[in-house]
């Protein structure tokens, strides 16, 4: 089912690894979604959040100063951002890491190496299940 | 090479080490039968003479056991840090004289090699999608030709067009190719930083081996000194671990995003 997603969200990606967040944005405007911005940790991503207004996060898990599994914590104990649609790419694959994502909140979950076709379909599935 | 002595070196010196306390052993077991017969013959000056023997026996073990340890673990750091590669290639690496470094300069020529491609990619993109765009436009057109539906100025823009996109598509061609070019050779990281990971695969791999064998080593100063070391178990924690390797050979990793996908849908999702 082609779900119908506001091209105009704007989403914040999160990776210490500035090819990564470059590739990422690549497959994002391929799908349609130009407002995106970075940010290369927790750290740096939660005050942005806080004022952005953002519609959507994507983040990695492992890197330095906050994790992604930390922003995820924080942003589901927080009021304003508790809603937050956020998916993981990441390249931890323990199913223990995969399971204490789940259980802090995470709406998708996609292990690198990926592909555009993976990252979109979960993209639509989060927000599909947002919708319904 | 210091690192090929240290190989030579140290399968030996753990014979040695284990040689070491097995006569020890083997002179602890005949000594203490002796000691037995003489304090049963009542000759407690000969059993106290042996006791302090026996004692100096194993201390003469220790200490060289504890020196044999100190001498690896000064070798192992010491390996570690010099240069195991030849001649021509230290030349060609002279900057860099640790393993940190070298991986350091992996990560440099990788993420250069990255970004360099990215920039060629993002450059190159949009001629594909002007090229797609202005060939589905010019194919309206040609349609409406071919259907006899156009009239003689219409015909006109259509040829004007027509050698403006011709004469485009000759030139973003060139470019295309010219990007794709440049992206080939952007790949030429491949074959300096294998060299890179390669020598410092080998450098922790006898490492990895000298410190086996300092294990070994430290086990028998344990056992000669009746050391029992109170080794707290290794709690999992959350940290992040990076790429798992040989995903297909543990239990407790997924294998890509299918497994991904089923443990999520398992856990409700």
């Amino acid at each position: 089912m082609e779900v119908d997603l506001n091209k105009d969200m704007k989403i914040l990606v999160v990776d210490d690894f500035s090819t990564m967040r470059r590739i990422i944005k690549n497959l994002l405007r391929d799908l349609g979604f130009t407002n995106t911005d970075e940010a290369d940790d927790g750290n740096t991503a939660l005050p942005m959040l806080k004022t952005g207004k953002y519609d959507f996060l994507v983040t990695d898990w492992n890197m330095p100063g906050m994790t992604g599994i930390d922003l995820l914590k924080t942003v589901r104990a927080d009021d304003d951002l508790k809603s937050l649609p956020v998916l993981m790419v990441t390249a931890e694959a323990k199913r223990d890491q995969i399971v204490a994502a789940a259980q802090a909140g995470v709406n998708g979950y996609v292990v690198k190496p990926f592909t555009a076709a993976v990252l979109k379909e979960k993209i639509e599935k989060i927000f599909e299940r947002i919708d319904a | 090479m210091p690192s090929t002595v240290m190989n030579e070196l140290t399968p030996s010196q753990a014979a040695q080490s284990i040689e070491g306390v097995e006569g020890f052993e083997r002179l602890l077991k005949e000594q203490t039968s002796q000691l037995k017969d003489l304090v049963d013959q009542g000759d407690l000056s000969s059993a106290l003479s042996l006791i302090s023997e026996i004692n100096q026996t194993r201390d003469k073990t220790l200490y060289v056991e504890v020196g044999r340890l100190t001498r690896s673990l000064y070798e192992s750091i010491r390996d570690f840090q010099i240069d195991c590669g030849d001649a021509q290639s230290r030349e060609a690496l002279s900057k860099i004289d640790d393993a940190s470094d070298r991986l350091a300069f992996v990560v440099d020529m990788t993420n250069s090699a990255a970004n360099k491609t990215l920039d060629l990619v993002e450059e190159t993109m949009p001629y594909a999608s002007h090229m797609k765009d202005e060939a589905d436009q010019l194919k309206q057109e040609w349609q409406k030709l071919r259907r006899k539906e156009m009239s003689p100025s219409e015909f006109r823009d259509l040829t004007g067009r027509m050698d403006t996109f011709l004469t485009q598509l000759g030139n973003d061609s060139d470019k295309v190719y010219k990007n794709l070019s440049s992206i080939l050779l952007a790949q030429d990281f491949q074959d300096l930083t294998g060299q890179v990971i390669n020598r410092v695969t080998n450098l922790v791999k006898d490492v990895e081996e000298n410190l086996v064998n300092l294990v070994r080593m430290a086990g028998k100063v344990d056992q000669i000194t009746g050391t029992v070391h109170d080794l707290e178990s290794i709690e999992t924690n959350m940290d992040g671990e990076g790429p798992q390797m040989k995903r297909e050979e543990r239990e407790d990793v997924v294998n890509g995003q299918d497994d991904v996908d089923d443990l999520l849908s398992s856990l409700g999702f």
